[in-house]
């Protein structure tokens, strides 16, 4: 036991939520309601998703990005999320861990897009070492030249989001419902995703993954195991989250511009 | 003292912007000569700025990357000193942009919902953000000169 404690001595304090099957948008709300409204850090794991969804960036074009006919006769719900970055499309097979942390809390770590992402990696190759060629390549976590890991954040005065969503597993008819994005990471060369893509579970098990995740959150943080109904008790009751379900008028309204856009 | 002066109907309107070369975070920095107007994007003697990086054209490295997104409040919404009042997205993040003064916005720049990127290209000419009417010009003695500002980027980039 004075092992353990003197080895945590200096470690900042996070809370570890595990989770598993919560709908996205119940994550991503939580999420955005601890970046604005909580001061302590968070790391949330939530193994899979129920319902297939489809989630943009805070700046994502439905027509641009997304099959919409598709998705409107399927009715696959279209989420924006507060944070930037590109589409995915999730279900049971992904699985997403979070960092809420305030800026001072990683010692040496400047809150800008890069550093956390530099920092991010480090720690997940702590979790892939000797499992596979595992690294950051440009925004994205890939094994060899392929993304398993699509990342974003959202930046505050004091505080940072970095949020993962990782391809444990996934259906090849649902990445049918994502265009080839116009803006692209330059290793991707023009790829389809299929061949961009690999699934996880042909390197790690779930289990293997989640708990060698939170081994390495372990060696930088002092972790305290927390409850989802810690995280709403701390939560301002008035604060409103920006992400959201787009609607089905707006999908459609999205075809017609995409319509226009190629007949001028 | 140099002072770069935006002549505007409105009177005592700063306009605002960011410095892509730094976090869009903190409040952005401007330069105000009391009773005038003004677009501020240099740092130039005469300029003012706050301690969170917005203003400066600033030859160090890139901390933010390209803009390609930016969000901004209607006119007529207030804002105040130190908090939020827009975003922007560079690639994979969102970061907020904080006001360094309190005051109402008056005008816009709808510029940049088409060209965002006119933040990193034109910071302290066409990459202008909103121009806001101060509430309390005596908030403007909180925000650095040039040389200060100078200094303090260079001291938060040594310290980490």
């Amino acid at each position: 036991m004075a092992v353990s404690q003197t080895r945590n001595l200096g470690l900042p304090l996070i809370n570890l939520l595990r989770l598993k099957g919560v709908p996205i948008l119940q994550q991503l709300h939580l999420e955005e309601r601890l970046l604005r409204t909580s001061s302590d850090n968070w790391c949330i794991i939530n193994d899979g998703t129920i319902d297939p969804t489809i989630v943009m960036g805070v700046s994502g074009k439905p027509q641009e990005l997304l099959e919409i006919e598709s998705i409107l006769r399927d009715d696959i719900p279209v989420i924006r999320r507060f944070t930037g970055g590109g589409t995915v499309i999730v279900d049971q097979g992904t699985i997403f861990v979070t960092f809420i942390c305030n800026k001072d809390t990683v010692p040496g770590l400047q809150s800008y897009p890069q550093p956390i992402m530099s920092w991010s990696s480090l720690l997940y190759k702590k979790v892939f070492q000797g499992i596979g060629d595992f690294r950051l390549r440009e925004n994205d976590y890939v094994l060899g030249d392929r993304k398993f890991g699509g990342n974003a954040q959202s930046i505050t005065k004091n505080r940072w989001v970095h949020h993962t969503s990782f391809l444990w597993d996934y259906e090849i008819s649902n990445m049918g419902y994502l265009k080839l994005p116009k803006r692209a990471p330059e290793y991707r060369q023009a790829r389809d995703h299929l061949e961009f893509i690999c699934r996880m579970k042909d390197y790690i098990s779930r289990s293997s993954f989640i708990d060698s995740t939170i081994e390495a959150v372990g060696s930088e943080f002092l972790l305290r195991s927390a409850e989802l109904e810690d995280a709403h008790c701390t939560l301002g009751s008035k604060f409103e989250p920006s992400s959201r379900l787009l609607r089905k008028q707006e999908l459609g309204e999205a075809i017609f511009k995409s319509l226009t856009a190629s007949q001028s | 003292m140099a002072l770069r002066m935006w002549a505007s109907s409105t009177a005592n309107a700063l306009k605002l912007s960011t410095s892509a070369s730094r976090s869009a975070l903190a409040s952005p920095a401007f330069s105000l000569a009391r009773s005038f107007s003004t677009g501020i994007f240099a740092v130039l003697e005469g300029f003012k700025y706050a301690s969170s990086h917005e203003w400066v054209k600033h030859d160090g490295p890139d901390h933010l990357g390209e803009v390609v997104f930016v969000e901004l409040p209607e006119e007529g919404k207030s804002v105040s000193q130190g908090n939020s009042f827009g975003a922007v997205e560079s690639v994979k993040a969102t970061s907020d942009i904080n006001s360094p003064i309190s005051g109402e916005v008056v005008e816009v720049n709808t510029k940049l919902s088409e060209s965002p990127g006119l933040i990193n290209s034109s910071p302290y000419e066409d990459g202008w953000m909103i121009k806001v009417k101060p509430s309390n010009p005596s908030e403007l003695e909180s925000l650095m000169g040039a040389k200060e500002y100078t200094k303090f980027c260079e001291e938060e980039d040594a310290s980490h």
